[in-house]
């Protein structure tokens, strides 16, 4: 072909050159599977859902063409853009279903503690990134101080879900920066002997005279009703119940597509957003559920050899976070559905219906991808 | 914390963690794994019976809230049904587009869609939300003939609450509205939540909130089976809901009706109780307010006029506005100088028209006072300068401990949401109130202003009529209440409210028959003569007046000053003298002399009640000017620390 100063194949080749090959596989599977999900739980919502994926993905490119250095200039920026916005929630948000979460901008309500799934690693890794080097006992002091005024700020509202979402990234950020096995441990086994205390004695801490002064009322609610789902059969005990229903009444083959029981009957709460997991598990059983997890590990593996690969300090914390926030999503979804988590409202990673976690989830895949293209850019 | 200098010792120290992250997400999968396994393959049988079983379905069926009836059986509160036009807005795709489609069938005005939208924040996506409300029959045609179009849009035959006396009694029935968040948190701390199932309105005010728990009922299930579609096409079994109990109450609302209309537009409150049983016979607040605007959430523009209006409507002034009883705390502090032997009945003191205390003139309204005054003509003159020396005889401790098992100052406990305590001044009380040590001294001056019933004296007028029926059941203090009984709808059967006896205070009968004889003097030849002249009873009664001292914290609105700088109107009477079935107090806001505005009402309210007659025009519109006005001498020039304590206590007589 000749002729024309701008060759086409040139162009797509520079439209394509930011997309990972295996990241956009991996996604390209996940959407698919939400958008048969969907066919089933929530046809009516199709439409809706096409629209944010396509957002999605359009925003993801966007960020993988940006080179990694131009993500980092924006790191503090966003972040105190975030803080300000979550003070801002705090001082005049919308409350909805008893919690304040939305700022009312104008043109649309945001919900700042969300923009900080994506804003907190790209800080804590691109301050690390600039102490590279020199990353000693009190950097690891500001970080930590770095990451808990948005968490502080998100759980006030409150917001357990995102609250420990946030709390997460940031910690990863910290733990692949080498923070010290003395600070993580004692924390874990604290962790460890309160929540198997809370299974111990939970018959006597739900009594409902008991208070819990750290947890709001329906937070406890939500472990109480998690130790003994039966308590409250009409309430919140009723997602758990029929969510681990629909699960093991699919078997391994599952009941097949569209013939879920549990989901057609309406018996599932919350079916197309955070418990649509059920709706796959009950439909192509423990088959489509392992399926889904492989799926999930593949994502993992590709972004762990993206991190470790990566070509500096801040890029590699950058990678391995994002990485591991893609699987708390995922592990905490799933947990909380098949009944071995409390519900804390996390969706299934690009399966459950919804745009605003849609977008993050994908920014962070542009971040990886970002990441990757920047090794590749080194080399050559 | 080990620093790294070394790239390279970055990178693997960066890699040894990331195995490590990768070895904890593997095991983290590995446990999803594990319970898929667990409940897909071990339990499969079991959950695939329990998936067959949820073929059944639990609905809650909402029981029917209680009626309110008053004594006589007139309704008060009741249900209706009516048909309603709702959406689930989960399965409406577009809720807006599909609200403009409805318009064409159905008018849906700016007011429906206002609450629509108000009440869809706040409810949940699953529930049904109504966007009109009593449907005429020919609109429930015309929609569900269409219906078809518009998936998840439903017409339900709902019960509504009506209050069909309209404004009357409207702060004692109050008004239910729809649950908002905070009284979903209530109902989880009460315990309550799986009976509210269902459930979209809660006493928000009065009897139906503060009965909340006997008018609710419990709430029944049915089990249905459900087709593939979700649709109920069986009902398998029910637990029946179980109606509301229904209140039965002691207040009579003709009466209350004569004295809410014997208010005029004045702003006031009054309290009448039968003082063998403590129950309540009429309980006022002006201005009213109609109840049946807040059933279907009451819209922005009703809610402000309530709560912008200068005359507070929605406040229940009867229980919870608290003012200085002026005179009509004489009667009191009679017999506690009888009881305490501070002064005997017949002991007389020369009243030169002031009472000098630290240099002070704390003066009588009548100038050169009224003589030689005894304990009966000083309180049927309405003499200060009396009660001025009886005050400073048994000092403020004596007061107070005298009258708080009257209840003054205290709440009564009466069975209304939102009673305010008022305030029995003593030095304990002021050493709470104030914070500056200076503040907190007490001053003998101002002992002298709580003898007539002002400084920082203030009770509610439930809390004078209260203690006015003690005083005339022989010392008998009730918890007063408006509900008489509670009638479970089950079995018909009656729970009476007895009648609960707080105290019995100690009181001697002579001591008691001397003031009972003032009080009936007052309307013989006191300051209550024109009101209850020619009346068919012997009534006793005692005016006063509660003076308002400034206008702070008011919007400064011309040619309204003036009205509202006029002092509160009291009167306290019982009747008949002898066996008193009726005691009752009146406030009238800004109604100047207790005779003159406050009186009369009280009249209307007795001829009603113990005559039947119903008043044919306005009565007593002549003013008796002996009404005793308290105060300091200001006009003298001594400024002392008396001086100024009385000021303060004046000021504090709003």
């Amino acid at each position: 072909m000749s002729g024309p100063s701008i060759n086409p194949l040139a162009l797509l080749r520079g439209f394509v050159r930011p997309i990972d090959p295996v990241l956009m596989l991996v996604l390209a599977v996940l959407l698919g599977y939400a958008y048969v999900l969907m066919q089933s739980a929530s046809p009516e919502r199709i439409p809706s859902q096409l629209t944010h994926m396509g957002v999605a993905i359009a925003l993801m490119w966007l960020v993988a063409w940006l080179p990694v250095q131009r993500l980092f200039a924006l790191a503090a920026p966003l972040y105190l853009v975030g803080v300000v916005l979550l003070i801002g929630v705090e001082l005049f948000g919308e409350v909805s279903k008893g919690a304040q979460r939305w700022l009312d901008i104008g043109i649309t309500r945001i919900q700042p503690s969300e923009l900080m799934k994506i804003a907190m690693p790209l800080m804590l890794a691109w301050f690390f990134q600039q102490r590279e080097g020199r990353s000693g006992f009190a950097d690891f002091i500001v970080a930590g101080v770095l990451l808990a005024v948005p968490v502080g700020l998100i759980v006030i509202q409150p917001d357990l879900g995102t609250s420990l979402l946030v709390a997460a990234v940031g910690f990863y950020v910290l733990f692949f920066a080498g923070l010290s096995w003395k600070l993580i441990v004692p924390v874990a086994v604290v962790g460890i002997v309160g929540i198997g205390s809370i299974v111990a004695f939970g018959d006597t801490l739900c009594q409902p005279e008991v208070d819990w002064k750290v947890l709001r009322e329906y937070q406890k609610h939500r472990v109480c009703t998690l130790l003994d789902p039966t308590q409250d059969p009409l309430g919140k005990g009723f997602h758990i119940i029929q969510s681990t229903i629909a699960i093991g009444s699919g078997g391994v083959f599952g009941k097949g597509w569209m013939d879920g029981t549990q989901t057609h009957l309406a018996f599932l709460p919350e079916r197309h957003t955070d418990f649509i997991f059920a709706v796959l598990a009950e439909e192509f059983g423990l088959v489509g559920a392992v399926l889904l997890l492989v799926t999930y590990l593949v994502l993992l593996a590709r972004g762990f050899q993206i991190a470790m690969m990566a070509p500096s300090h801040g890029t590699r914390l950058l990678g391995g976070a994002i990485t591991m926030i893609f699987f708390t999503y995922a592990f905490v979804n799933m947990g909380m559905v098949s009944g071995i988590l409390p519900v804390v409202g996390v969706p299934l990673p690009f399966i459950s219906y919804g745009g605003t976690a849609l977008v993050t989830l994908c920014l962070g895949i542009g971040i990886l991808m970002s990441i990757q293209r920047s090794r590749q850019a080194n080399k050559s | 914390m080990t620093e790294f200098r070394n790239p390279a010792l970055a990178i693997s120290r960066f890699r040894r963690r990331a195995v490590v992250a990768l070895v904890f997400v593997l095991v983290c999968l590995g446990v999803l794994a594990a319970r898929f396994h667990f409940l897909q393959v071990v339990r499969h049988d079991y959950y695939l019976t329990r998936a067959e079983d949820n073929r059944i379905a639990l609905l809650p069926t909402v029981p029917n809230r209680g009626m309110i009836v008053d004594r006589n059986g007139v309704v008060l509160a009741r249900n209706y049904a009516a048909y309603t036009l709702e959406l689930t807005p989960w399965r409406v795709g577009d809720v807006e587009a599909t609200i403009d489609q409805l318009a064409g069938l159905v008018s849906i005005d700016a007011r429906d869609r206002r609450r629509f939208r108000k009440i869809l924040e706040e409810s949940r996506n699953f529930q049904s939300v109504p966007l009109r409300t009593r449907l005429t029959d020919e609109e429930v045609a015309r929609v569900v003939a269409q219906l078809y179009r518009f998936p998840g849009v439903e017409v339900k035959a709902r019960l509504l609450r009506e209050y069909p006396q309209g404004a009357t009694a409207s702060h004692v029935i109050g008004y239910i509205g729809r649950i908002n968040e905070r009284d979903v948190e209530r109902i989880e701390e009460r315990g309550e939540t799986a009976n509210y199932r269902g459930t979209e309105h809660i006493g928000k005010s009065g009897l139906e909130q503060s009965y909340e728990a006997e008018l609710h009922g419990r709430t029944g299930v049915e089990q249905v089976e459900v087709n593939a579609g979700g649709r109920a096409i069986r009902a398998l079994s029910r637990t029946p809901s179980v109606a509301g109990n229904d209140l039965e109450l002691t207040l009579d609302i003709e009466l209350q009706r004569v004295a809410e209309t014997a208010f005029g537009d004045r702003r006031g409150a009054l309290v009448a109780i039968e003082p063998a049983t403590g129950g309540v016979l009429a309980l006022v607040s002006t201005p009213t307010f109609d109840p049946n605007q807040f059933v279907d959430g009451i819209s922005t523009q009703d809610w402000k006029a309530l709560n912008d209006s200068p005359d507070h409507p929605l406040l229940n002034r009867a229980i919870y506005s608290a003012y200085p009883p002026g005179s009509t705390f004489k009667p009191f502090m009679a017999l506690a100088a009888l009881e305490t032997g501070k002064r005997t009945a017949t002991q007389a003191i020369a009243d030169a028209g002031y009472f000098t205390f630290a240099g002070h003139r704390f003066m009588d309204d009548k100038v050169g006072g009224h003589g030689m005054v005894d304990l009966h003509k000083s309180i049927v003159v309405s003499c200060n300068t009396y009660y001025y020396q009886l005050a400073n005889d048994l000092g403020i401790e004596g007061i107070a401990s005298f009258m708080a098992p009257f209840g003054f100052g205290a709440r009564t406990g009466i069975d209304l949401p939102g009673e305010a305590d008022g305030v029995l001044p003593s030095p304990q009380w002021k050493k709470k109130r104030f914070r500056k040590a200076e503040q907190q001294r007490w001053y003998g001056g101002e002992t002298i202003s709580v003898g007539i019933g002002q400084g920082y004296s203030a009770y509610t007028p439930i809390q004078l009529a209260n203690a006015l029926s003690a005083l005339v059941n022989d010392g008998k203090l009730f918890r007063p209440h408006i509900v008489r009984n509670v009638v479970e709808t089950g079995s018909g059967e009656r729970r009476l409210i007895e009648p609960e006896p707080l105290r019995k205070i100690p009181l001697k009968p002579a001591h008691v028959a001397a003031v009972r004889k003032a009080m009936v003097d007052v309307n013989v030849a006191g300051t209550g003569k024109r009101a209850f002249q020619d009346a068919a009873y012997v009534a006793g009664g005692k005016t006063g007046t509660a003076q308002v001292y400034s206008l702070r914290g008011q919007r400064y609105v011309e040619g309204r000053v003036r009205e509202r700088l006029r002092d509160h109107s009291w009167f306290v009477a019982y009747a008949p003298a002898e066996a008193p079935r009726i005691a009752l107090a009146v406030l009238v806001e800004n109604g100047g002399f207790g005779s003159q505005s406050a009186a009369p009402i009280a009249r209307q309210v007795m001829d009603y009640y113990l005559l039947g007659r119903r008043p044919g025009e306005p009565a007593a519109e002549d003013i008796d000017a002996d009404e005793s006005l308290p105060g300091p001498d200001d006009g003298h020039g001594h400024d002392t620390t008396h001086a100024a304590a009385a000021a303060v206590a004046a000021r504090a007589a709003r």
